[in-house]
């Protein structure tokens, strides 16, 4: 069993079907990634398992820890154990790192706080007084961001897009996170379209049209990058429809 | 009630620590309706005042060259349920003089409390005037604050004026600054103010830039909850090659809240410059989603988003 079991997961949009009958099950302490072209709706499964406004009309089932989470709110969710880092991390006016990273910590000490931001390779003298807003490069946030799911130690993080808006130098301060995380024993799930985050993975699930395409160990997910998805049949361009 | 004890209480109500202000080093004038309960002076400041039957007049003086190096500590209250305290400030602060003032306004059992405040502000030649202000309201918002201010600055002069109202009720607020920037002159003007029951706040800040390359910025965050509505007119004007400026405004809205805000650039010289933003809106749903996949309530996550917004 899982920590994390999806089953037949299935969603709508604007009369469109974005998730078309998921089933996958995240196993404790691993790294997974789910990849798939633009549009495959990578983004959208991890917004329907964090509940977010919009995504909560699903059909099939979430199950957490074996109990489903279908009719729990986004903060119910975190509480079990559940979070999420968006592609592109909000910007708050005025709002300190410090108590950004605090807000969501189970450990909510000064000291917590520093080693969070360690951990990512930010200078807790430096930043720990900033704001997280404009000031702050996107790479920043993004590692300001990961410092404050570091905190909150939770069980399972949704990771989308690690990589994006970052330089080569901040990616490996984000894979060190990773395997921090890991050796912890949380569960990580990184939606990506890149050969690099996958390669941090054990396991990857292919997603297109919404489907599961395939499944299986990283070498053998990895050519349907390589090879631009081709081997699929849609050629990149995620129609609806069965999947060959 | 003595005075050292109308010193202690206004300073307890606004939450001062009185060792942080009753310091040789620091000059402080302590003001409880029309009368004057403390004050201390340090060199290179001049302190006349005036007892009124409604109030104060006070003329203040940060002598030519001299830097202050603490902030002067002001206080302002009124600790019954009732009253009128309307202050009348003349400030100059004289050429390449240096001095930033703390001041704080204090109505904590305000019921029907109205205190006005009528400013001159000259800041000479290369001087250099900071004023943060401070409201500490009670629960009731049985208060009326009308601050009114006419400021210029003259040629290199710095001028940065913070109000902050963010504990207690804002009761009713009407903010009315004029600015006037010779050349080379900047000016900053901060407004912070969250409004909660049927608060009502008005903010009419306008500054114009007269001189060449004179700078100057007005901002405004507002955070309204329940019925509190806040009306924000910021005016900019720039008349004189170089000159620069930027108005913003940003305002959260809670519940019923209603917010309206103005802002007004006007530039009437090629060389000038003048931007501005307003945004009005609920809390941003990115912001609060992050909050809430940290395993805040809503309550909590829009709590921390205002306070960020009004810190």
């Amino acid at each position: 069993m899982g920590i994390l079991e999806v089953e037949n997961l299935t969603l709508e949009l604007g009369g469109k079907r974005v998730l078309d009958g998921l089933t996958i099950d995240f196993w404790e302490g691993h790294i997974h990634a789910l990849i798939g072209p633009n549009g495959a709706g990578k983004s959208t499964f991890a917004s329907a398992i964090m509940g977010l406004a919009g995504y909560r009309h699903i059909g099939g089932d979430i199950r957490f820890e074996g109990e489903s989470i279908k009719g729990l709110s986004v903060d119910e969710r975190a509480r079990l154990g559940l979070t999420l880092a968006w592609q592109e991390p909000a910007r708050y006016q005025g709002l300190g790192v410090r108590q950004f990273i605090q807000a969501g910590a189970k450990d909510k000490s000064l000291d917590a706080v520093k080693k969070a931001l360690r951990l990512v390779d930010l200078d807790p003298a430096t930043y720990m007084y900033r704001a997280v807003d404009r000031t702050l490069s996107g790479g920043e946030r993004k590692r300001v961001e990961l410092a404050s799911i570091l905190a909150m130690d939770p069980k399972v993080v949704m990771m989308d897009e690690p990589d994006s808006g970052i330089d080569v130098a901040a990616l490996d301060h984000i894979f060190a996170a990773l395997k921090r995380l890991k050796g912890k024993g949380t569960t990580v799930i990184l939606i990506t379209h890149s050969q690099t985050v996958l390669e941090q993975a054990d396991h990857g699930f292919l997603i297109c049209s919404g489907k599961l395409v395939d499944k299986g160990s990283v070498d053998k997910i990895a050519h349907y990058i390589k090879d631009k998805c081709i081997p699929c049949g849609h050629k990149n361009e995620p129609e609806l429809g069965e999947v060959p | 009630m003595s005075s050292d004890t109308l010193v202690q209480e206004l300073l307890a109500s606004a939450g001062i620590n009185p060792r942080h202000v009753l310091a040789d080093d620091v000059a402080r004038l302590e003001v409880h309706g029309n009368q004057v309960v403390g004050s201390h002076l340090v060199p290179g400041l001049r302190v006349d005042v005036d007892e009124r039957d409604d109030g104060i007049a006070a003329q203040i003086r940060v002598e030519e060259g001299v830097r202050i190096p603490k902030p002067v500590h002001i206080c302002f209250g009124l600790l019954p349920e009732k009253g009128l305290q309307h202050i009348v400030l003349d400030i100059r602060i004289e050429e390449k003089a240096s001095a930033s003032v703390l001041a704080h306004c204090t109505f904590p059992n305000a019921v029907d409390v109205t205190h006005k405040m009528d400013a001159e502000i000259t800041v000479e030649p290369g001087a250099t005037y900071n004023y943060f202000e401070r409201h500490v309201h009670g629960q009731d918002g049985g208060v009326l604050v009308v601050p009114k201010a006419h400021v210029v600055l003259h040629e290199g002069a710095r001028y940065k004026t913070e109000f902050e109202l963010i504990k207690g009720r804002v009761g009713q607020i009407d903010i009315d600054y004029a600015t006037e920037c010779e050349a080379n002159s900047v000016l900053e003007m901060v407004a912070r103010i969250g409004g909660r029951g049927n608060d009502r706040i008005i903010i009419r800040e306008t500054g114009h830039l007269k001189g060449e390359y004179a700078r100057a910025v007005l901002q405004s965050s507002i955070a309204l909850r329940e019925e509190a509505s806040a009306e924000v007119y910021n005016t900019l004007t720039a008349s004189a090659n170089g000159a620069t400026g930027h108005v913003d405004c940003k305002e959260i809205v809670q519940g019923h809240g209603l917010a309206k805000a103005v802002p007004v650039v006007e530039v009437n010289h090629p060389g000038a410059h003048v931007t501005h933003e307003a945004a009005i809106g609920s809390v941003d749903s990115r912001q609060l989603e992050t909050l809430l996949s940290r395993g805040l309530s809503e309550d909590d996550a829009v709590d921390l988003i205002i306070e960020g917004l009004l810190t």
